[in-house]
């Protein structure tokens, strides 16, 4: 790969290492939380898998950074500027409606997106995305059967839900919109054209609301920044709680 | 008992030493049952031991790292390291036909298929072999599994879900 593609290629691992790691840490919440014992046991699952996951892709860019810095130093010693995640993962928890809205969509979006990067020519790259596809697989079975059984279940169960997809809409442009740098990876056959996936996740999510008696949200605000940097008044506080043993005892060990 | 004193290191007895290591959370099953074991080498006197991940977030592989390297300085080797490699991606398909026996033994359902097709599981009540089953909840006790209710005997089960 072109040496000045480097620094744009570390960018590219933190900003999907984030994804992850915010989404895992706000899954984490639910442990304690859920509503009956399996699903809470799913949850802090699926949790650890996102986790995991941001580890693998932050320890990738560390390496290929070169400067000493380590996945812990990537996930806890950074503010919210330098956090470069799509929005709709640090959105708070809501209820368990919006928890399983967010996670559909993300599961749809997730199995998409990881499924190209195993293309990538980065090939480390394409080892994570295939692990990742393997997990997400799974994850995507639960959403998506999840929000077919609150959508055609009780009336508060079809409204919560509905009501999550409505708040939701507004952070689904962003997931699609490609930026400079990461247009110069998509055209060296490193990264994925999110751009491209737009038209089929909207297939694939309209036809399980259907399913689900849900209607497509025609919201038509849209909101974004998380890619460079701007991001919700939540960020914050999911930082403060997720770093603060690493701010007040740095260089803590377990 | 790996022989220590001498320059050449035997890597297939290393194979049969790491093989029998445990896994921390299912404990009938070997690494070699696994399959996660993927390659053993020495540089000078370093052994470099490469493990696959069975899931991103397994916190048993920290363990099983863990493990490893008291079961080499055991056994005198003071230059130890661990691996990760992450490509091919781990299979259930890895996993041995003694480690899906001993799984069933312990009560745990082994992986269904080994081409893996989600849909078409054809999964079975480790207790009492009847396959009418219910899922209960798509993740159990850990990441690997699921959670299952037989309709026979009405007992609950784990099924290790097939990656
Ligand atoms: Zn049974």
């Amino acid at each position: 790969m072109d040496a000045e593609l480097k620094p744009a290629l570390i960018e590219y691992c933190i900003a999907l290492g984030d994804d992850s790691v915010i989404l895992g840490h706000r899954l984490s919440e639910w442990c304690r939380n859920g509503p009956f014992l399996e699903e809470d046991l799913a949850l802090t699952n699926v949790s650890l898998d996102f986790i995991g996951r941001a580890r693998m892709l932050y320890s990738h860019a560390a390496e290929l950074e070169g400067a000493g810095r380590s996945e812990d130093d990537i996930a806890y010693l950074r503010d919210c500027r330098e956090y470069r995640n799509l929005l709709i993962h640090e959105l708070p928890n809501g209820d368990f409606a919006f928890t399983m809205a967010r996670q559909f969509m993300i599961d749809v979006y997730d199995m998409a997106f990881f499924t190209e990067l195993m293309q990538s020519q980065e090939p480390t790259l394409a080892a994570i995305a295939a692990k990742a596809v393997k997990e997400s697989r799974y994850h995507l079975r639960r959403s998506e059967d999840w929000i077919k059984r609150l959508g055609d279940g009780t009336e508060v169960s079809h409204e919560r839900v509905q009501a999550a997809f409505n708040q939701l809409w507004g952070y689904v442009n962003e997931m699609f919109s490609v930026s400079e740098q990461e247009q110069l990876l998509i055209d060296a056959g490193v990264a994925v054209d999110r751009s491209a996936l737009q038209q089929n996740w909207h297939t694939a999510v309209q036809a399980v609301m259907l399913e689900a008696t849900l209607e497509t949200p025609d919201e038509d605000w849209t909101i974004s920044g998380g890619r460079e940097g701007i991001h919700t008044e939540h960020l914050g506080y999911l930082l403060a709680e997720m770093q603060f043993l690493q701010r007040a005892y740095p260089g803590q060990k377990w | 008992m790996v022989a220590i004193a001498s320059n050449k290191v035997d890597t297939k007895a290393l194979f049969e030493l790491l093989g029998s290591v445990c896994d921390p959370e299912i404990p009938v099953l070997t690494l070699q049952d696994l399959g996660v074991l993927r390659d053993i080498s020495v540089a000078g006197d370093e052994i470099i031991v490469t493990v696959t991940p069975t899931y991103a977030g397994c916190p048993a592989l920290e363990v099983m790292s863990a493990d490893i390297r008291t079961a080499l300085t055991e056994a005198g080797f003071q230059q130890v390291t661990v691996k990760q490699q992450l490509s091919p991606a781990w299979t259930t398909d890895w996993m041995s036909a003694s480690g899906r026996e001993k799984l069933r033994a312990y009560g745990i359902a082994p992986p269904a298929t080994t081409t893996c097709g989600p849909q078409s599981d054809r999964i079975e009540c480790p207790q009492c072999g009847c396959d009418e089953i219910k899922v209960i909840s798509e993740f159990g006790s850990t990441a690997c599994k699921a959670l299952y209710r037989c309709q026979d005997c009405l007992e609950p089960f784990d099924y290790f879900k097939c990656i």
